[in-house]
Order: C-alpha cells, then sequence, then structure tokens
C-alpha cells in the first residue's frame, strides 16, 4: 500500500488526480477501523493531515467556512457558540481521544448514514466545497449523499470544507444510542430555527439510507410557528411536527433498533427538541 | 493455639499495594501478549465461517507456499488426544470432518511475522459443505439435565404468579486477549507461557493433546489481563505449543479483539419458566421452574452450569415445595461456559423478578415478601443440604433498604438518560427503585476434590528474616498475590514476603474461579505457614512470633527470630482442603452439593426516559456478606467490578 503525504493543497490534489483509488484519511478515525479489521484495503492512503489550511476556519460575512481537517474538539471549543447544532453533535462523537483526531470533513467523506455531523449540516443548509485540479465546486449537504457510505464526491476531488451560516442560538440535536456515551447512533434529529429568516431546518440521522431533511415538517413549522411574539409551541403544533418528522424517515431494522422505534424515537426527539429551540429563541 | 502477629504491616485485614497496581494504570505492565522471545514464531487460527458444516477437504498448498510460512497445521498432526474438555473431552483441538460453531478452529499457522501467518491462514482451501444450524437449544440434544425435587409436587396456594423469561449471551470481553508463547524444551516438551485461570489443568490437558507426559509440559503464568472465567477453557495453549513442537522454535499467539470474541466461551443465554405460589400473608408455599441453557457447540462448564442454576434457583428463601429442573443443550451456538456466577445469576433475573410479581400481587412491598421468606442460617436448602455457615439474607436487604435514598437529579445532561446526546431535558424522566438478592455457592462443588497447594519458605536473606510463598493460583487482577503476602505476614510476624511466579513447579492451586482463591489457596498459605512456624517454634521451645522474636507460652522472649531460623530455612508444601461435598441425587438433586453461599443485596434507582426507553443508573446500593475482609480494597473492587457486570447485562 502506498502512503502518499502531501504538505500543501495543491500537492494533495494532485496527488488525488493522479492517483484517483488513493483513500483520504485525516483523522484516522473511520479509514484507521476498516484498514485493521482488514474490510478495506486500498491501493494508496492519501494523509492529509500535514496540509495546514485543512484545519483552519474563518469567517466571510456571516458565514463560516470551515476546513475539513478541523477535529470535533476544536467544532466544540472554538465554534460552539456560532454553530450550537453542529457542536453538540460534534460533544457526541466517541470518546475525547475520537473527538481530538475525528473531523467533519472525514465524517463528510465515509458519507455514513448515521455520522453526526450530517443532520446539524443538514439542518443548517450547509454547503460543502469539493475540490480538485479542475477546480472547486459547491454542494449543497442534502445533494452530498447519494446512497449509505456514498457521495457525489468524484474520484480526484477531495473536500476541503464545509460552508454554513452561524447561528448562536435556535439549534439543537439529539441522538439516541444503545448506551449513554460513545456509541454509533440509533437515530438521531437536528433542528435549526432561524427567526430572521423566518426559516426551519431539519436533519434526520441514520434512519434512512443517507441522512434527510424532513421538508413536509419543515413547511408546516415555519406555517405554525408564531414568530412574531414568539408564543410558546402549542403541543398540537409540536406532536404534529413530531409525526412529519418521523414520517420523513425510511428506517430499517437492524442490530441496533427496530424501525418501529427508529420512527417513534424521532418524533419524540423532533417533539422536544422544537420546545428547547424555540425556548432558545424566546 | 499459637498467637499470630497482628501488628506486622501490610499482614490480614489491611489494604497494602498491589505490586502490579501501579505498572498497570501507568501502562507498563508486562501482559501475556507482550511477550517476546529470540527467533520467535507468529501463530495465526483459521476459523470455520459457518455455524455447521461438513469439511470435505483442505488444501494447504497455498499457504506453505508463501514466502515465511513454517508450518500449517491441522487435526491430523495433533499426536495426542484429538479432544479436550473441562468436563467432557468433546472438543477438537482442530475441527476434524465438521465444524459445530461459526468461529472454531480448523487449521493453525506459523510464520516469521504475524502478518505473514494471518495472511497463510487466509490462502488454506477449506471446502466446506454447510449444513442447517440448530440454534434453539430446545431443539439440541440434552447433555445435562438437573432436576431439584423436594415436598409436595402438587401443592397449591392463595396466590400465584408465573413468568417467563429470557436473558442473553454475555461475554466477559477481558481487556488482555487471548496471548500466550510456546518454547520448545530440549527434553522434547515445551515450556508455555500463558496467561490462564488455572495452570495445572491447562497443563492436563495439553499435555494429553500433546502426547506428552504433564512434567514435559511446564507453564508459568504469564500478565493476565481480566479472566472473569473465559479463561478457564484452552484457546491458544495446543495449538502454539503444537506450532512451537512441529518448527522447534519459540511461536507466540495473539488473539485480536474481535477473535477474542471467537476464542473463549461465553455467558449461557437463558430461557426461564417460573411459578411462584404463596399464602395470603406472603409466605411462599412452592416455586416450579424450568430453566433451558443453551450450551453452545461444546460442553466447556455447562454441567455446573446447569446444577447451579437447579440447587441455587429458587433464591435466598426458604421454600418447602420446589419442582425445578435445569437443562442445557448442545446448539451450534458459540459454546458457553463459565462466566462470573454461572447458573445462579440467570436464575436470580426470573426468581427476583417473580418475587416482585408476587409482591405485587399480594399487595406488599417488595423488600417485605423477601424478608419474610429469607433464609438463614439452619435454613433447609430444597437440596436437602442445611445452611450452615451465616445466612444474614434479611439483614443484607434491610442495610440497603435503610441508605439514604440518592437525591433527585439535576438535571445535568451528564446525570440524565441519553447522557450528553441531549435526548431529554427531564422531559418523560421518572426514577424507579428496584431491589434483588442473590445466592452463590463458593468453591467447587458436587464431589470435586478441590484443593490448593502452597510451598512456604522461611530463611534468612542478609540477615534479616524472609518468606518465600509459591503457589499456582493465578493472579487474574483479584489481588490474590497481595492475598497470599497479607497472610504469610500475618502468621509468621514477618515483613518481607515475596510471592513467586505462578508455574507448574509447584502442585495445583485450583482454578481462581467460583469466588474460590483467597479462601483456597490463602487456606493453603496460612496451613504452610503454620507448619513453618510449627518446626520452626519447636526448634527453639517457643509458643509464638510477636515483633521479631519467639516468645513462649509466658510471652517471654526466647529466641531472636533470626536467631531461630540461622542457616537452616524451613520450607513446607501444604495441600489444603475444603470440607467434601458430594454429588446430588439424579432423580432428586438431593444431596450435600455445596461447601458454604455468599450472598449480595442491592437497591438500584434508575431514571428511566419512559417515552425513549432510554436510562441512567444513578446509584446501586450493595451489601454482601464477606466474612472476614483480608483486604478490604481488593473487596471493595471485586463488590465494584461485579456489579458493573449486572448492569452491563441488559
Amino acid at each position: 500500500m502506498d502512503f502518499l503525504q502531501p504538505s500543501t493543497w495543491d500537492e494533495a490534489l494532485a496527488a488525488k488526480a493522479a492517483h484517483p483509488d488513493a483513500v483520504p484519511i485525516a483523522g484516522g478515525t473511520d479509514v484507521m477501523v476498516e484498514l485493521n479489521f482488514d474490510r478495506r484495503r486500498p491501493p494508496a492512503l492519501l494523509d492529509l493531515s500535514r496540509v495546514a489550511p485543512l484545519t483552519e476556519w474563518g469567517t466571510d460575512g456571516d458565514m463560516l467556512r470551515v476546513g475539513a481537517g478541523v477535529p470535533y474538539r476544536r467544532i466544540i471549543e472554538e465554534l460552539g457558540g456560532r454553530l450550537p447544532g453542529l457542536a453538540m453533535a460534534a460533544r457526541t462523537v466517541g470518546s475525547p481521544q475520537i473527538r481530538n483526531r475525528g473531523t467533519v470533513g472525514g465524517n463528510l467523506g465515509s458519507a455514513s448514514p448515521a455520522g453526526d455531523a450530517h443532520p446539524p449540516l443538514l439542518a443548517a443548509r450547509a454547503e460543502v466545497e469539493l475540490a480538485s485540479v479542475r477546480g472547486v465546486r459547491r454542494v449543497p449537504v442534502e445533494s452530498f449523499f447519494t446512497g449509505p457510505k456514498r457521495s457525489v464526491l468524484a474520484p480526484d476531488e477531495l473536500i476541503a470544507a464545509f460552508r454554513v451560516r452561524t447561528a448562536r442560538a435556535g439549534e439543537q440535536f439529539a441522538k439516541i444510542g444503545t448506551r449513554n456515551a460513545m456509541v454509533i447512533a440509533v437515530c438521531s434529529f437536528a433542528l435549526a430555527l432561524d427567526p430572521v429568516r423566518r426559516t426551519v431546518g431539519t436533519g434526520i440521522g441514520s434512519a434512512a439510507p443517507t441522512p434527510v431533511r424532513a421538508t413536509a415538517a419543515e413547511a408546516f413549522l415555519v406555517a405554525e410557528l408564531d414568530w412574531d411574539s414568539r408564543g410558546a409551541v402549542p403541543p398540537g403544533v409540536a406532536a404534529e411536527f413530531g409525526r412529519l418528522v418521523a414520517a420523513a424517515a425510511a428506517p430499517i431494522d437492524d442490530v441496533r433498533g427496530t424501525a418501529a422505534y427508529r420512527r417513534h424515537a424521532l418524533s419524540v426527539l423532533a417533539r422536544r427538541a422544537l420546545v428547547w429551540a424555540w425556548e432558545g429563541l424566546r | 493455639m499459637t498467637t499470630v502477629d497482628q501488628a506486622v504491616r501490610d499482614g490480614i485485614g489491611t489494604s497494602p499495594r498491589r505490586p502490579d497496581g501501579t505498572l498497570k494504570v501507568k501502562g507498563e505492565f508486562a501482559f501475556s501478549s507482550d511477550l517476546w522471545h529470540e527467533d520467535m514464531l507468529w501463530g495465526a487460527t483459521l476459523r470455520s465461517p459457518y455455524p455447521r458444516a461438513r469439511i470435505r477437504g483442505i488444501d494447504l498448498t497455498a499457504a506453505l507456499a508463501l514466502p515465511g510460512v513454517y508450518a500449517v497445521l491441522t487435526h491430523e498432526d495433533v499426536r495426542g488426544a484429538k479432544r479436550y474438555g473441562l468436563e467432557i473431552a468433546d472438543q477438537p483441538v482442530l475441527a476434524m470432518g465438521e465444524v459445530r460453531y461459526q468461529g472454531e478452529p480448523v487449521a493453525i499457522v506459523a510464520a516469521d511475522h504475524p502478518e505473514t501467518a494471518r495472511r497463510a491462514a487466509g490462502h488454506i482451501a477449506v471446502d466446506y459443505f454447510e449444513l442447517p444450524p440448530v440454534t434453539d437449544p430446545e431443539e439440541g440434544e440434552l447433555l445435562r439435565r438437573v432436576p431439584v425435587r423436594t415436598g409436595d409436587p402438587h401443592a397449591t396456594a392463595d396466590v400465584v404468579v408465573t413468568g417467563e423469561y429470557e436473558v442473553g449471551m454475555q461475554d466477559q470481553a477481558f481487556l488482555g486477549p487471548e496471548s500466550g508463547l510456546a518454547v520448545p524444551a530440549e527434553d522434547g516438551g515445551v515450556e508455555l507461557y500463558v496467561a490462564t485461570q488455572w495452570l495445572h489443568v491447562d497443563q492436563k490437558q495439553v499435555a494429553a493433546c500433546l502426547g506428552l507426559p504433564a512434567e514435559k509440559v511446564r507453564l508459568s503464568l504469564s500478565g493476565v489481563g481480566g479472566a472473569f472465567g473465559a479463561r478457564e477453557d484452552l484457546s491458544m495453549q495446543v495449538h502454539a505449543s503444537m506450532l512451537a513442537l512441529h518448527t522447534r522454535r519459540p511461536v507466540k499467539m495473539v488473539y485480536g479483539r474481535e477473535e477474542s470474541f471467537y476464542g473463549h466461551v461465553h455467558r449461557h443465554p437463558a430461557k426461564l419458566r417460573y411459578e411462584h405460589g404463596a399464602t395470603s400473608g406472603g409466605d411462599l408455599v412452592y416455586v416450579r421452574a424450568r430453566i433451558v441453557l443453551d450450551g453452545g457447540a461444546y460442553a466447556s462448564s455447562s454441567t455446573a452450569v446447569a446444577a447451579n442454576a437447579a440447587t441455587l434457583g429458587i433464591g435466598p428463601y426458604e421454600v418447602p415445595n420446589v419442582d425445578m429442573e435445569a437443562s442445557v443443550y448442545y446448539t451450534n451456538n458459540p459454546p458457553c461456559g463459565a462466566m462470573r456466577g454461572f447458573g445462579a445469576v440467570q436464575a436470580c433475573f426470573a426468581y427476583e423478578s417473580q418475587m416482585d410479581k408476587l409482591a405485587a400481587a399480594l399487595g406488599m412491598s417488595p423488600v417485605e415478601v423477601r424478608i419474610r421468606n429469607a433464609m438463614t442460617a439452619g435454613s433447609r436448602m430444597p437440596t436437602g443440604q442445611v445452611v450452615e455457615g451465616p445466612a444474614p439474607v434479611a439483614s443484607l436487604l434491610a442495610r440497603v433498604r435503610a441508605r439514604p435514598a440518592p437525591p433527585p437529579s439535576t438535571l445535568d445532561l451528564r446525570e440524565l438518560p441519553g447522557g450528553v446526546a441531549n435526548t431529554t431535558h427531564g422531559e418523560g424522566v421518572v426514577r424507579g427503585v428496584g431491589y434483588a438478592i442473590g445466592i452463590k455457592n463458593v468453591a467447587f462443588s458436587e464431589g470435586f476434590d478441590d484443593y490448593s497447594t502452597a510451598r512456604v519458605r522461611l530463611e534468612l536473606i542478609g540477615g534479616e528474616p524472609a518468606v518465600l510463598v509459591h503457589t499456582a493460583a493465578a493472579e487474574v487482577g483479584q489481588g490474590v498475590v497481595t492475598v497470599q503476602a497479607q497472610i504469610a505476614r500475618t502468621e509468621l510476624g514477618v515483613e518481607r514476603v515475596t510471592v513467586a511466579t505462578a508455574d507448574t513447579t509447584v502442585g495445583s492451586a485450583g482454578s481462581s474461579s467460583a469466588s474460590r482463591q483467597t479462601y483456597m489457596t490463602g487456606g493453603a498459605v496460612r496451613a504452610a505457614c503454620q507448619a513453618v512456624r510449627a518446626t520452626l517454634l519447636a526448634r527453639v521451645g517457643g509458643a509464638g512470633i510477636v515483633g521479631g522474636k519467639v516468645v513462649n507460652a509466658a510471652g517471654l522472649v526466647v529466641a531472636d527470630l533470626a536467631e531461630a531460623i540461622g542457616d537452616e530455612p524451613i520450607e513446607e508444601t501444604v495441600e489444603w482442603r475444603h470440607r467434601p461435598t458430594y454429588p446430588i441425587d439424579p432423580e432428586t438433586g438431593q444431596g450435600n452439593a455445596h461447601v458454604q453461599y455468599a450472598f449480595a443485596a442491592h437497591r438500584a434507582t434508575v431514571d428511566v426516559d419512559v417515552e425513549l426507553g432510554l436510562v441512567k443508573v444513578v446509584e446501586i446500593a450493595t451489601a454482601q456478606d464477606v466474612g472476614k475482609a483480608v483486604n478490604p480494597l481488593a473487596v471493595e473492587g471485586q463488590i465494584q467490578g461485579v456489579r458493573h457486570r449486572g448492569w452491563g447485562w441488559h
């Protein structure tokens, strides 16, 4: 197995163009597990850990651009105030050691339906910045995933960053696990309420072949929320929102949980997250 | 009666630091997976991908052709007994014509690099013919049925509760995977360094399979990373020895985490059907129970597991009429065997659930109905055995009940069901409190000749009295090394005690299991120390050892301890046995099967998110009668550890 170790972004893109079979590796928290268990033996690894710009983040107006190599720990510590939903999700990833190593870019690259970062990125309408020697393109997270562990990423492309509007409040993330920490999601839900634009964003994890939005639930809530006076959410509205979120999922029975439990849990999480997010704005 | 020196430092009743503690915390302890030898080869195991299949052929050509491969062996290379087992020799060293569970070893490889060995195993071509596996124990072949019957089988009662319970498989998941090093010896034998629970039972089985006399198979205990029953059966011991003898090179084998789950037995899954009858006042009248245990593909310790389930299966209660049957069956599921509290804990889940049901049916408190029926010293077990030791069942329950209730949740996410995964801020959360008590036998039962051997030597080193304790007791993390030294210090009044590495150059200590090692090897060390002391005292006409002096019956110093020892070291070896036990009647289960019993009462306080089914264990209060705590800190460690085992078993 070849081990490619570019030190600049241009070198990384050139290496990926020359070795489209090379598997990019950042924190290694997914890739190394697969290698160690012999589930995958790629012809080459492309180590991105020396490419400094990948670990940087910056602002562009009220937009944030976060390098694909920023680990979860820094998302929590440095961006918790600007991206509260993503920070909540990052806090549920693995152990402290994993959060030191694992990156949002790696999560996107693996494109698991259970990836913890995906629901908050969906809810916040984030964009993924993809780059290759051919140029740069931006893809809405919603269009990024094409199937379980599949994405629109071309063989010569690398994930450079994600771009997202800062939120400060109105975001929530909740995840069900088979225990209370260090677990892969049985299902998860993210919500982003934007009181300025009066938009509602949702993201469902681990309950469909890809992370998905609950678009009908979003539209329902945009119409029903009392945006002007910010009055409390009527219980009937919260319940219907929960029902619509559950209906948007396409879960399966597997070792972590049944489809029926996932739908039920999503309706509960959506209902609760709505109340918390709305209270955060009042 | 001679006196022992209670003043000696780090003796019985204190909690001296364990010798391996700091090393383990700092990551410097050498586990069996850290063993190394000049010129050693690495072993790997090819395992069956199928739970049940016929093997029509095995082609080793491609594996042997890989550079760096020194040996590829199958069952044809097993020189001695082709099968082994703790109670019944039914498990093939390497599969012979069929495989009976997924993960069963089929062939073994030695190569100059672990990766090469692993790859070579992948190059072995096995022609399997898949067969439908038996996965339901009630469709499997019966391995043992243990009935226990007493009183009137047709007894009736005012209040009757029934229940059907199921408990799943559990894995010991010790942190240090199966590993060891086999070194071929000049006499044609083998030196085996392994992490195990019982060196001598390994020695007996390994020697039989290698076709060697026991004295040519010499075992030394290597650093054990946890055991919990999973190291009672053989794993890599015969395989590494075969490869070492074949290649005439040292061979090391280390299972990975995933392979480890195939490498040892698990806790038996069980289905338990119970019927409890009681008077309207809450006195138990009868218990009828049928327990079905899934033994998996091979016997391991299944027969003892079934006996424990049957003989302890109604719990620590007085019940005049019992109709109990525990049966264990062969299936094509992973083999099940020893895990902490085997047999007793499966039944405990069922009988304690029944006691809660009964309390609800009677309108009594769950603690009250338990206390009302609690056995005491002098009670008669359903096997007819009279409980002779202390049985403070009611008192243990009263103690956990009397503990102050834990404070209400602060609603910090880390204290809530779901934790920081943020599933509730208190919504749907209710607090439940549950009680349970369990009974377990201590040491081996049913007439087994259970003993331990200790060799104790008292000598002068650099002019100072020093003690060397040598036993084959496996230190598996429970602290038996520390305890042996404590006992020797107190018995001989000498602080300087060394505990030699456990190996087979001393007699068997029995297994580090069944809660027996402090009692049994501790007892053997004590007896050997007493023998040493008797010789010493006789030498100078003393009656006791106090503060480094030998004193007479009047308490007057007759000699310095060092003087008494002089240049004549005293060494004694003692085999120590607990009182005998007896087989039980195969039809009625009557008999004095057990040595003694231990009891543990718990009160669990648990916050439950009733909408999501998530839980947060707030507190578990535990009360156990531990007898004399030889090392109080180690006792606490045992209780905490086993409580987490139970906690994880849901």
